[in-house]
């Protein structure tokens, strides 16, 4: 029985007793630079001098969320981890996290208030604060030796040019405005707030900046830096992780935000705290030493002078080496007087269509009030309550009545056909296959299997409820959208159909151009051609994706540039369905040709040039030769890459996710990127998301099978 | 006729002859230069100078963000982690491919032809419900924290795709060559790694490449599985520079730049090979 038990925690990857030697404690997060130095140098001093060690473990912070939600639930997570308080709400109700435990000698007294209100979700403290963030002004002294207190003053230096800079497509900077003109995102019982006169009013605003010409229409934070550091402008709102993108030599000042019509602007709080992680096994004791290591005065001292952190502790904010900081100082300040951003599990889904009415409102394509109601349906269509529980007794009885009906029609088939006979005689190839069988069950199908299962359940702060088949009827009768609304399953469908299609075309019409082109034996410098047109293929396209982002740019962009010699007024790329799909599309296909191309280069190889010869020799054209010799024997070739690189197309989330971002309104969007946002941006609906996933599936299943009867090609 | 094929011949040596070809590659092969000039350009200009423009020629030349990445106490051994995994995943993925490849080829078996087509079908899985599931089973396998599961993981991503192109490049080998083997007394196994493999080489360094490729430049699995920064991939590294509100583009392109330059002297060295491999289906035809 014992021995039962042991293995069964094996299994399950609990180790059963802890090993002897000093307790370790582990601390996970997400810094990078300066900070990551610091938080280093606090954990090297304080193995050096306790027997107690933490160990700590910096994840991209990519990746660092979702590592967290897999990791914490399984036992596999950290003892402590440091993140924004934003999550305290979902994370607290998913049970992820513990209350806080505050080092013995900083209670929550020692911290400011705002800090450890943003820390306080359903009357507990999750926990601990060090570092408290928030945009501020930032001016060029050479233009503005003393910062502007109101927005009145700060648009006299514009003298009808650009005057100031911050990332005004993003609600989060939009934060600023909206407290200013006494918005706010959620109501007191947390229901979205968005479709208020203050946020319209704020909106107005931001429009009327944009309008005037005193800030850029369309600006990203690449853009907020080159204006900043080229002299463009005087002014910027931005953060504390502005300072390292500030060009040396530029004198700058940091302070506290303008005002606008008597009323300061207060930008939204964002609190990094120390948190202990459920499932973490190590004691209070460590838990508190440890704590007081990072959140007490000396550990934020260090945090301040070295990480450059304005710090949540007020003892230490007053301490010589950080008080002297004036641009710490100033950060602090504006802490002080900063909105903490709700911590409620509802405020993660009013980003999507608070970003989305506040950029429709920017490009004048609707007005605020407009905007501002389609995204109040919008955040509370994400906030819907779950299906009803239904019974999965039918479920189960269908299952068993089909696996039935399936095994029956498999023994009918084979019989007669000496299956027996034929798999005895095969025995060697099954020896072949197995490995591999082996490997793509466990990883790749298993994981699949699982997932699909999902979609038959609601996903709620942990828990999954069977729903039967809602999620389906859900999406496929677009509930809750038009027809024709860029949320809608349909709208949706088509758009990712023709963004295939567009692809697959080019991709095969570029690469086989380019390869009839190198196709000559004796061309001058194929070789050369042909490595740098491979060149796409071999730079990996997270990084590249940015960068064509980037090309697209209204202002600085190479695109318009280039347009421009001709004479092209510039283009706002993502802020029309056509140019932001072509975006797109663009992006993808230099992505994709030179797979395309190798993959001509190697079926024209292996076609017999003297067919070609004697057509011409009896007289035919070049086009007809192409047509009625050289497609048709490329065509065995072509048609398996065609369909891979559909099928491959048709999920191609990362282009989507990097370039357009689905702008504009999310119209493009395709299946699979819709399907992304339901499980994580929003309210973690892992059973609506897959069942979106099962049935882009049975799409692309559906798809490969009609292709395949229509052109005869065997893809095997 | 001879007279006419070196006229031919002659014509198509000439610049002249071929400058309307020069004409559209030339432009073409820049646009397909230009993004990746401009990671360049970000990777030799320090953080503090950069600016948006649309020139993507370095206006000032420093190798500050490559010094920062390389004496970054982890680098070397990260680099090391990303070579051993893809290493592994290499030989792995060719191992598997290669074998499944051979039976779906030579064998006419009972659940051939679905066994084809699964493969087809696992490659229209969306990855997004994989995630946390994959996440569990390795956990209860016991092969978190481990550069074998990671392996395991990249080699049968590859596998549908280097089976696809393999069993292709088997198909066009002829049978004689096996049949006299196995009349001389040849096993299965020997004409397998005898005949067979030596005869498919351009298609086994595509395998190669793509294999190597998948493990390479893959870093969301690798930043959730492993627990110790000393056992994350070079690509998980290269991640660490972009943060949620402000990205380091200099060392994150110096990263991409030192992430890329293996992978292009690879499809170099194997671009005859590359050509040549994916011939695939068209023989069969």
């Amino acid at each position: 029985m014992r021995h039962l038990l042991i293995l069964i925690l094996l299994l399950f990857g609990c180790s059963p007793a802890p090993g002897t030697g000093p307790e370790v404690v582990t601390l996970w997060h997400a810094y990078r630079g300066a900070e990551r130095d610091a938080i280093d140098g606090i954990v090297a001093d304080f193995n050096a001098s306790h027997a107690l060690q933490i160990e700590a473990l910096a994840v991209p912070s990519k990746a660092y969320r979702s590592r967290l939600m897999s990791a914490i639930p399984r036992g596999n997570g950290p003892d402590l981890f440091i993140n924004a308080h934003e999550v305290v709400g979902e994370w607290s109700n998913s049970h992820l996290l513990q209350p806080a435990l505050f080092p013995t000698d900083a209670g929550p007294d020692a911290f400011s208030a705002a800090s450890i209100d943003a820390l306080r979700f359903g009357d507990r403290l999750w926990g601990v604060p060090l570092a408290v963030k928030s945009a501020a002004l930032y001016y060029n002294k050479a233009v503005a030796p003393q910062p502007p207190t109101t927005m009145e003053q700060l648009l006299e230096y514009a003298d009808g040019g650009l005057v100031l800079a911050y990332e005004n497509g993003e609600f989060y900077h939009h934060g600023s405005l909206l407290h200013g003109f006494g918005g706010h995102p959620l109501t007191d019982d947390g229901r979205p707030a968005l479709a208020t006169p203050e946020a319209a009013a704020s909106m107005a605003y931001a429009r009327k900046l944009a309008a005037d010409g005193a800030v850029p229409g369309e600006c990203d934070g690449a853009m907020v830096a080159t204006l900043f550091n080229q002299g463009e402008v005087p002014f910027v709102f931005n953060g504390p992780w502005f300072l390292g993108e500030i060009k040396e030599g530029i004198d700058f000042g940091v302070a506290t935000l303008p005002s606008v019509d008597g009323r300061p602007l207060r930008p939204f709080l964002t609190v990094e705290a120390l948190y202990r992680a459920a499932n973490s096994e190590a004691s209070d004791a460590a838990v508190q030493a440890v704590a007081e290591a990072l959140a007490g005065e000396a550990g934020a001292v260090r945090r301040a002078t070295q990480g450059r952190q304005a710090l949540a502790h007020k003892a230490a904010r007053q301490h010589p080496d950080v008080a002297g900081d004036p641009i710490l100082a100033a950060f602090s300040a504006q802490a002080d007087d900063a909105v903490p951003m709700p911590n409620r599990p509802e405020m993660g889904v009013l980003w999507e269509p608070a970003n989305r009415a506040l950029r429709s409102v920017l490009r004048g394509a609707m007005s605020p009030d407009e905007a501002l109601l389609r995204a109040q349906r919008e955040a509370e269509s994400f906030l819907r309550p779950p299906p009803e529980p239904a019974n999965p007794t039918p479920f189960l009885a269908l299952l068993g009545f089909l696996s039935l009906v399936g095994a029956g029609s498999l023994v009918q088939r084979s019989r007669g056909q000496n299956v027996v006979a034929r798999v005895r005689g095969n025995l060697d190839a099954y020896a072949y296959l197995a490995p591999a069988f082996l490997g793509m069950v466990t990883v790749v199908f298993i994981p699949f299997v699982v997932g699909a299962c999902v979609s038959l359940f609601a996903h709620k702060d942990g828990d999954f409820t069977f729903v039967g088949l809602s999620n389906f009827w859900r999406i496929l009768t677009s509930d809750g959208y038009g027809v024709t609304d860029p949320m809608s399953f349909w709208f949706t469908l088509v758009v990712t159909v023709a963004w295939t299609m567009v692809n697959v075309v080019l991709h095969a019409s570029l690469g086989l151009g380019l390869a009839l082109l190198l196709r000559d034996p004796w061309m001058k410098l194929k070789g050369f051609y042909r490595v740098l047109l491979i060149v796409p293929w071999a730079v990996p396209n997270y990084i590249t994706a940015l960068i064509w982002r980037g090309m697209f740019n209204e202002q600085f962009g190479a695109i318009n540039g280039v347009l421009g010699v001709f004479g092209v007024e510039p283009i706002a790329w993502f802020s029309r369905f056509a140019t932001s799909f072509a975006a797109n599309v663009a992006t993808n296909t230099w992505l994709g040709f030179p797979f395309m191309m190798v993959v001509t280069l190697g079926a024209l190889s292996a076609i017999p040039r003297d067919l070609e010869e004697a057509a011409a020799v009896d007289g035919a054209g070049a086009w007809t030769r192409f047509r009625h010799i050289t497609l048709p024997l490329l065509k065995p070739a072509l048609m398996p890459a065609i369909i891979l690189g559909s099928v491959w197309t048709f999920n191609m989330f990362n282009i989507i996710y990097l370039v357009s971002a689905g702008e504009p309104d999310g119209g493009t969007e395709i299946l699979i990127s819709e399907a992304y946002k339901w499980a994580f941006t929003r309210q973690a609906q892992y059973g609506y998301a897959s069942a979106y996933a099962v049935l882009v599936f049975g799409i692309l299943v559906l798809y490969t099978a009609l292709t395949k009867r229509v052109t005869g090609g065997d893809v095997a | 006729m001879s007279g006419k094929v070196t006229e031919h011949i002659d014509r198509r040596t000439t610049w002249m002859g071929q400058w309307w070809r020069h004409a559209l590659l030339m432009p073409l092969s820049f646009l397909t230069l230009y993004p990746v000039l401009w990671v360049v350009k970000m990777a030799v200009t320090p953080s503090s100078a950069f600016e948006l423009s649309a020139n993507p020629i370095p206006t000032t030349l420093s190798a500050e963000n490559f010094t920062a990445l390389l004496s970054q106490g982890l680098f070397w051994r990260q680099l090391w982690n990303s070579i051993l995994v893809s290493g592994a995943t290499t030989v792995v993925g060719i191992v598997l491919s290669c074998t499944a490849a051979y039976a779906f080829s030579r064998f006419d078996f009972p659940g051939r032809k679905a066994g084809m087509n699964a493969l087809l079908v696992t490659q229209m899985f969306p990855g997004v419900i994989m995630a946390i599931p994959l996440y569990i089973l390795m956990d209860v396998a016991g092969l978190l924290n481990s550069l074998t599961g990671l392996t395991l993981c990249y080699a049968t991503t590859a596998i549908p795709f280097c089976v696809w192109m393999l069993k292709g490049y088997f198909d066009t080998i002829p049978r004689e060559l096996e049949e006299a083997a196995v009349l001389d007394g040849a096993s299965r196994w020997m004409v397998f790694t005898r005949i067979i493999l030596p005869l498919s080489k351009p298609a086994i360094a595509v395998t190669a490449l793509f294999s190597f490729m998948t493990a390479w430049n893959e870093f969301i699995l690798a930043a959730t599985f492993m627990s110790k920064e000393t056992a994350f991939t070079l690509p998980v590294a290269l991640q660490a520079f972009v943060g949620d509100r402000s990205t380091d583009w200099g060392l994150f392109a110096a990263g991409a730049v030192i992430v890329s330059v293996p992978v292009m002297a690879l499809f170099f060295a194997l671009q005859k090979q590359l050509v040549e491999g994916l011939t695939a289906g068209s023989v069969k035809g």
